[in-house]
């Protein structure tokens, strides 16, 4: 039975009822007790900065060269706030509303209205920690609005909000380490995890640069790595981003929730070839000014400014004339592929839609528009050799976003004792769909915030044992896997590389398991993947050795995971019989091609539990008590 | 299109490195330049030879984990851009382009293109942050900061901590990788209690780094991803005589 350890009490009051009731932790005490963070983006770092104030002796691993270049340096639009500092309506409750309805009434009340009320005081937090976000003449803090809103509520740094607060968390991690309460270990990369009598107590990390295997012990293990939405190899995320630490977690009892939850970003770059290993995202907040269109006609060759106001089609407008171009993301990028799979697309592959800005340039003029978003501009022609200021941007959509991840508890505990998934690695608030500028939110809330004020009801039970030592035979065990999987990588030396195996995966997944899925084509995805997993470990090709940096080994290392965690993802999608927020499936939808949801059979957050290679589904079911799921519409 | 690489091959810290050629022949004008390293690597495997090791993560040009010295520039032929960014368009078909690892005595080679740059860390660790915890912050609107001074700070603080200033400068200086923070920081009025200190100890980390003096040649502005300014520079030297008169 999942227990998800909601505290008793009125939802407002829940968080406070909780802290009331947890065991708190003496300063001498906590000086004894070391936690093992893996990650260091905005949730780990964060966390790991914190929980050293708090105390603790912390050890955080990264797989990059240094913590502030974790993927969360990338997100660009900005963080949201129930601040109301712009007098629009905006509240703790109206956040709770957006939120739990954009994630389509997928995911848990009381989790969710924690975010928004957490929500103000981090953005005090950043500030304190010296984030030059936006401001206004005046001097107070600016705001802008993000898809699924009617209300601004969103603080950003330019279109660099997501480097500038890695950056406050960066450094505060940094100052701890000079107060040598935390110890860092940058390209080191998390491979298994080490569980002892049912409870988290280590891992086992490979050193990148020398190849070594090295032993971690701890009292507590936070899990803190990310999206997983390399799986399908292209995505707005960082080349390194993977799922490896979780789905070894997974595979030592962790449950796995709503795995195939994935959001797909529909203002990215599109792909323009084969050899591509990335698509950059353009920030989801030049849909404030920016109108997104296609042509009315077909297959419409004309020069892009050539075409007439009425020859062209503003979809998102028509279709949802209530929120029109900041319509939320899943909606916004089912719209596309439906103006694209029509033969509507734009662009050298016809897989791409315009957004434009000349009614925004006319209107607020050129450089209220550079002051809002020179720098994407500019990264735009960078990447395209073109000039956004004379002509539409062409813009597709892209896998971006992992809701699904650890399932975890309200303490953001795993359903191993011990082990805590923080950040985009958890399945936590964001239900089906997650909003744009909130995941930010939720990464830095679990790792400043809520983390810090949980761990310690689970460690004051493990003051009074005996930690284990790292001759421990579990850990002998974990070891010997992991030797014998890089042996047997290293010993193929079949004839198709990494890469070949992970555009392969990609393919794949991109086809059936992204914005639109059915029943037929998921089956086959299974079928194909597993025969994909045969391949790869009869024929993959690894040069070098394991004793030394070998970006091939981690690449091969980190693949063998993402083609598991690909099975799991399709069979997840096949098994819910519904449409909600990201996960559309064919067979579910209205008359007007909406997604249906099935509240009476599927009012639940899968939770899969693994078992030698299948899969076993929990289910938590949610209860509504404030918000009675309607019909998501933002027509 | 085909070009020949000429990269830098070294084996780890400890032994002598040495450049050796690669020609690759099916690449596209649109490919960036790390797929076509990417390519390469993958020729390399099915040749049964070990890949090239170089830097990447968020291919956007945010991270700053790419680093590579392309026919004699940092970040390769255009100024204020990422090697990420970079894309064979910028070569002619038939090209040799030489492709090494940034070179300065506080960027220790690892292997191959890949390099130590973990002194720019431990320059912020001496001071490039705001001494409070979490938990302790007032109401974020109870100090205002204009938007002249907000704007600045953000400038500066856009660095992405890359190091091409670092590689591009002839005496290997990382005064513009430090004046960044420290002008960051020390320009909002939440980092003014530890201006002082904060200068004179990064400033003084950076020495002791092995990273030369700024002698002000303005090649740093040139190659920066983030245009940030040499006045920076200056900056940072005139906060630094003010905090030596009042320590
Ligand atoms: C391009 C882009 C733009 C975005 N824009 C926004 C936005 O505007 N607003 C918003 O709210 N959200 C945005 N997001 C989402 C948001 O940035 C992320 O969800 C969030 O930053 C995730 O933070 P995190 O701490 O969970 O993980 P990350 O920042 O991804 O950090 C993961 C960490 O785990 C480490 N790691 C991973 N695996 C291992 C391993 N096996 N061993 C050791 N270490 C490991 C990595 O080294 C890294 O330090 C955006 C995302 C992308 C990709
Ligand atoms: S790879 Fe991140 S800046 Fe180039």
């Amino acid at each position: 039975m999942l227990d998800s350890k909601i505290p008793e009490g009125p939802i407002e009051n829940k968080w406070l009822n909780y802290q009331i009731k947890a065991k708190l932790i003496n300063p001498a005490n906590k000086k004894a007790l070391s936690i093992i963070v893996v990650g260091s983006g905005l949730s780990g770092a964060g966390s790991a900065a914190t929980l050293a104030e708090l105390g603790y002796h912390v050890k955080c691993f990264y797989y990059q060269d240094s913590a502030r270049r974790a993927h969360s340096i990338a997100a660009q639009g900005g963080i949201n706030a129930a601040k109301n500092y712009q007098h629009d309506g905006d509240s703790v409750w109206r956040m709770f509303y957006d939120t739990l309805k954009g994630g389509d009434f997928r995911s848990r009340e009381a989790n969710v209205y924690r975010l928004a009320e957490l929500s103000a005081p981090l953005i005090d937090h950043f500030v304190q920690q010296g984030v030059p976000f936006a401001r206004e003449y005046g001097g107070v803090l600016a705001n802008r609005s993000f898809g699924g809103v009617q209300v601004q509520r969103t603080f950003y740094t330019r279109g660099q909000t997501g480097q500038q607060l890695l950056l406050a968390a960066y450094s505060q991690l940094y100052k701890m380490k000079k107060a040598k309460k935390v110890e860092l270990f940058p390209r080191h990369e998390m491979l298994d995890l080490v569980v002892i009598d049912g409870k988290a107590k280590g891992i086992i990390a490979r050193n990148l640069v020398t190849g070594q295997l090295k032993r971690f012990v701890a009292d507590a293990v936070v899990l803190a790595t990310g999206g997983y939405s390399r799986v399908f190899r292209l995505s707005t995320l960082a080349i390194g981003c993977n799922a490896s630490a979780i789905w070894k977690a997974h595979k030592r009892g962790a449950y796995f929730a709503a795995p195939s939850f994935t959001q797909i970003h529909p203002t990215a770059l599109p792909q323009t070839s084969e050899a591509q290993s990335k698509l950059t995202l353009m920030s989801e907040s030049l849909r404030n000014d920016g109108r997104i269109w296609v042509p009315k006609k077909k297959g419409d060759n004309r020069n892009t400014n050539d075409i007439p106001e009425e020859e062209r089609d503003y979809y998102l407008e028509r279709r949802y004339p209530n929120f029109g171009n900041l319509a939320p993301r899943d909606i916004a990028s089912r719209a596309a592929k439906e103006r694209i799979d029509k033969g509507y697309g734009v662009g050298q592959l016809k897989n791409a839609v315009y957004l434009d800005f000349r009614h925004a340039i006319k209107q607020f003029g050129m450089h209220t528009i550079k002051d809002r978003y020179s720098n994407l501009f500019e990264m735009y022609k960078k990447i395209t050799g073109v000039d956004a200021y004379q002509e539409p941007m062409q813009i597709s959509p892209a896998a971006h976003f992992s809701m699904g991840g650890l399932w975890v508890d309200y303490e953001l505990m795993t359903t191993i004792q011990g082990l805590y998934a923080i950040g985009e690695c958890n399945f936590s608030d964001h239900g089906a769909n997650r909003l744009g500028a909130n995941s930010l939110l939720q990464a830095s809330i679990d790792g400043y915030f809520i983390l810090p004020n949980t761990i310690n009801n689970y460690l004051a039970n493990t003051l009074n044992e005996m930690r284990p030592t790292l001759e421990h035979p579990e850990f002998d065990n974990v070891q010997k896997e992991i030797e014998q999987q890089i042996a047997k990588l290293l010993s193929i030396n079949g004839n198709k590389t990494v890469d070949h195996f992970h555009r392969e995966l990609g393919k794949i997944m991109w086809q059936e398991c992204a914005m639109s899925r059915n029943k037929q084509g998921l089956e086959k995805a299974i079928v194909q993947i597993k025969d994909l997993k045969r391949d790869f470990w009869k024929n993959v090709k690894v040069t070098g050795s394991d004793k030394e940096m070998n970006t091939e080994l981690e690449k091969a290392l980190r693949l063998a995971d993402f083609i598991e965690l690909g099975i799991l993802m399709c069979t997840d999608a096949l098994q819910r019989e519904e449409s909600c927020g990201a996960h559309f499936r064919e067979e579910y939808q209205t008359k007007d091609g909406e997604a249906m949801r099935v509240d009476h059979r599927f009012s639940y957050v899968s939770a899969w539990e693994y078992n030698n290679g299948n899969f076993k589904l929990h289910k938590e079911q949610l209860e509504f008590e404030y918000v009675k799921p309607s019909v998501r519409s933002y027509k | 299109m085909k070009v020949t690489f000429k990269i830098w091959r070294q084996e780890n810290a400890k032994t002598k490195g040495d450049f050796k050629s690669y020609e690759v022949y099916d690449l596209t004008k649109d490919m960036s330049f790390l797929e076509a390293l990417d390519h390469l690597n993958e020729l390399l495997v099915e040749r049964d030879e070990k890949t090239i090791a170089f830097e990447y993560d968020c291919r956007e040009g945010i991270c700053g984990q790419c680093c590579l010295f392309i026919n004699g520039r940092a970040h390769g032929p255009h100024s204020n851009m990422t090697t990420c960014q970079l894309h064979m368009r910028s070569f002619k078909d038939g090209e040799t382009i030489v492709v090494e690892p940034w070179r300065a005595t506080a960027f220790p080679v690892i292997k191959d293109l890949v390099i130590d740059r973990s002194s720019l860390d431990r320059i912020i660790e001496q001071g490039g942050y705001i001494n409070a915890k979490t938990g302790t912050a007032p109401e974020a609107n109870a100090i205002l900061i204009s938007k002249s001074i907000a704007d600045k700070a953000m400038d500066a603080a856009a660095c992405i901590g890359c190091g091409a200033c670092v590689a591009t400068c002839k005496n290997s200086s990382a005064a513009l990788f430090t004046s960044a923070k420290i002008n960051h920081l020390n320009s909002l009025p939440q980092g003014h209690q530890e201006a002082s200190t904060r200068v004179l100890k990064m400033a003084r980390q950076m020495e002791l780094e092995g990273f030369g003096s700024c002698t002000f040649t303005g090649a740093c502005e040139v190659e920066c991803p983030e245009h940030i300014s040499i006045i920076n520079i200056a900056e940072m030297n005139v906060r630094r005589l003010k905090a030596k008169w009042f320590e």
